[in-house]
């Protein structure tokens, strides 16, 4: 059937300053099969972007604790030097970075920056016209003519921006891309030509995909897993249908869908879930949630709850345990 | 086969630069000052090269004291000094001195001060703390002290009144690199190069020195009439150019005691200082602007 691209056991992201610790990301185990797209969902500083740049390694080193497992194509890549980290970045992995207005050199022209990564993972020996080549193909293939490729960032608008961020990824074909809120900086119609150029892009080169996003619209358009993060933690884990029709749901997921505001339903306000995100230097005892749960027990406040396990449906609550071992 | 496709790329890759530099030229040549300023450094630099041939060195050193403290006429263009030497000579001969001393010096600290600053600058840290506590040190001597000790130590020629003012500014350029650089660090579009796999390297030099590059330029730029000066206050306490070698500093410095019976003397090599670092100034801030693609047109 599909293969494994990349699997990730137990990893745990620590930064240490002189001050304090944050636990960012703690104990999540993932996988990801060749050619499939999942969806990393949660508030802002669950720690979605922390684990996007622990697979590429591209933490700071020297606050940055990592531990665990993340197993791309059979490598531990937490385990690689440097110089081998270097050859996976931009050809088998690359990023789409959230701010397209921030993640484009300004004195570059755009080409010479989609070039970039074509040059330093030179495996085919490809001449000077054949990069060139690539590079106008790439762009023609995120829909900005190739006679742009002179210009500069500055003289691009942010939708057009963000292709170019695109095509600087997909210039190398990599086996995995990770796509940080690409987005969240875009407006409503840009955003949606910007996804289904994704999609279609995907479909075509069969890459496999990680979208990070806070918007559940666009997990549902474009993910087959789907993975909800809080405080650093995988609470819910299953298939977009496990997870957005299934009947079983941590109660933070159903929070979240909750807080999404519904045309037919005339409602005075909009319902959020109350309180705010644990801070990530002193997380709450049991289950991170507890405090903000509307079915929080006694058990909770204790004891970290473990994972309820239903198909590849994964909840990680007392609720369902308890109900389980009934 | 493969040789001739080699040549093919390299000559492609040799056009694409020189049409980039063509860019930028371009976009200098519209500046109207930094051109008047380029034009006046290239005639000095002129002047400096063929020295010889528009004065004979003679004129400069031999001591005439039948023509002492004249001013200015047909037969000394710019008047004599108190040895009678002629000062015209001694300008066009002294620009050799003062020029390369004000290039050199410059282009080497801040070779030398942009590597140290931009790897305080990226790498931050332990790095960074140990490149700048050192240059701290430096900068707790008074730059011309420093100089002038580096020189009584080594001995005075102009090669270690190179080194001594090199050594004394290099602190200044690691300081604004590293600040420069420290602004722009923190762009998505460094992490960015570090996704796509780019080494430190190629990061600091390919990134991170363009983008710091604005400052930079000016602050070299200024930088050379500041050299020229410290060359000069040297020379005049002994430590630098040794007499009768010409040097504009030292003119200066000759000058001040006839002051009020010959005005001219001090006028003369002041405007060449003057005039130098102006143009130099204005070629600095040509070339900042036109190095930005934002500004372009």
């Amino acid at each position: 059937m599909s293969e494994r691209l990349l699997e990730i056991h137990d990893l745990e992201v620590i930064y240490k300053t002189g001050l304090e610790t944050v636990y960012a990301v703690n104990k999540i185990n993932l996988s990801l099969d060749k050619g499939k797209t999942l969806g990393l969902v949660g508030e802002t500083g669950a720690g979605k972007t922390t684990t996007a740049l622990a697979i590429l390694a591209l933490l700071p080193e020297r606050t940055a604790h990592v531990k665990g497992e993340i197993i791309f194509d059979g490598q531990d890549l937490l385990k690689l030097k440097e110089y081998e980290l270097r050859e996976i970045r931009g050809e088998k992995i690359s990023m789409i970075f959230q701010d397209p207005m921030t993640s484009l050199n300004p004195i570059l022209t755009v080409g010479s920056q989609i070039s970039e990564a074509l040059m330093l993972h030179n495996d085919q020996n490809r001449s000077k016209e054949e990069i060139e080549a690539r590079v106008e193909e790439v762009l023609e293939m995120v829909g900005i003519p190739a006679f742009r490729k002179k210009d500069y960032p500055h003289q691009f608008s942010g939708g057009m921006k963000q292709r170019v961020v695109i095509a600087i990824a997909l210039a190398c074909e990599p086996e995995l891309l990770i796509a940080d809120e690409p987005t969240t900086a875009l407006d409503v119609t840009i955003q949606a030509q910007v996804l289904a150029m994704m999609n279609e892009l995907r479909e075509r080169l069969q890459t496999s995909m990680i979208m990070i996003t806070h918007d559940l619209g666009i997990v549902a358009q474009t993910c087959d897993d789907v993975a909800v993060m809080y405080a650093g933690e995988i609470i819910e884990y299953g298939t977009a249908i496990d997870v957005f029709t299934g009947d079983k749901h941590h109660p933070y997921t159903v929070g979240l869908f909750g807080s999404i505001p519904n045309l037919e339903v005339d409602s005075p306000r909009l319902s959020p879930i109350e309180g705010l995100m644990p801070d990530p230097t002193d997380l709450p005892q049991g289950c991170k949630f507890s405090p903000r749960c509307p079915k929080c027990m006694d058990i909770c406040r204790e004891v970290p709850p473990t994972d309820y396990v239903e198909g590849g449906h994964r909840i990680c609550c007392h609720l369902f345990n308890k109900e389980g071992t009934k | 086969m493969s040789n001739a496709a080699a040549a093919k790329t390299q000559s492609r890759k040799k056009s694409k630069k020189n049409s980039q530099l063509k860019e930028v030229w371009r976009r200098f040549r519209k500046n109207k000052s930094a051109m008047v300023g380029l034009v006046i450094l290239v005639i000095f630099a002129l002047a400096a090269i063929f020295a010889d041939l528009i004065v004979p060195y003679e004129r400069a050193i031999e001591q005439n004291g039948s023509v002492r403290l004249q001013g200015p006429s047909s037969e000394h263009w710019f008047g004599t000094d108190a040895f009678g030497r002629d000062t015209f000579a001694r300008i066009i001969h002294g620009s050799r001195v003062s020029l390369s001393i004000g290039f050199a010096a410059v282009g080497i600290s801040l070779i030398i001060g942009g590597f140290l600053g931009a790897a305080a600058g990226y790498y931050g840290g332990r790095t960074d703390n140990i490149i700048m506590r050192i240059m701290d040190v430096f900068t707790c001597v008074p730059g011309i002290l420093l100089a002038l000790a580096i020189v009584a130590a080594l001995g005075s020629s102009m090669t270690n009144l190179l080194i001594a003012i090199t050594i004394a500014n290099i602190p200044g350029f690691v300081r604004l690199v590293r600040s420069s650089i420290l602004t722009v660090v923190e762009n998505d579009f460094i992490e960015a190069a570090r996704s796509y796999g780019a080494k430190d390297f190629r990061i600091i030099v390919k990134y991170i020195l363009p983008n710091a590059m604005g400052p930079i330029i000016v602050q070299a730029t200024m930088g050379i009439a500041g050299m020229i000066l410290s060359a000069s206050g040297l020379s005049y306490m002994g430590m630098g150019i040794q007499p009768p070698r010409p040097e504009w500093g030292a003119m200066l410095s000759e000058a001040k005691d006839y002051m009020r019976t010959a005005p001219y003397l001090l006028l003369f090599p002041g405007f060449a200082i003057l005039i130098s670092a102006l143009c130099f100034n204005l070629v600095g801030d040509g070339l900042r602007d036109a190095l930005d693609p934002k500004l372009k047109d």
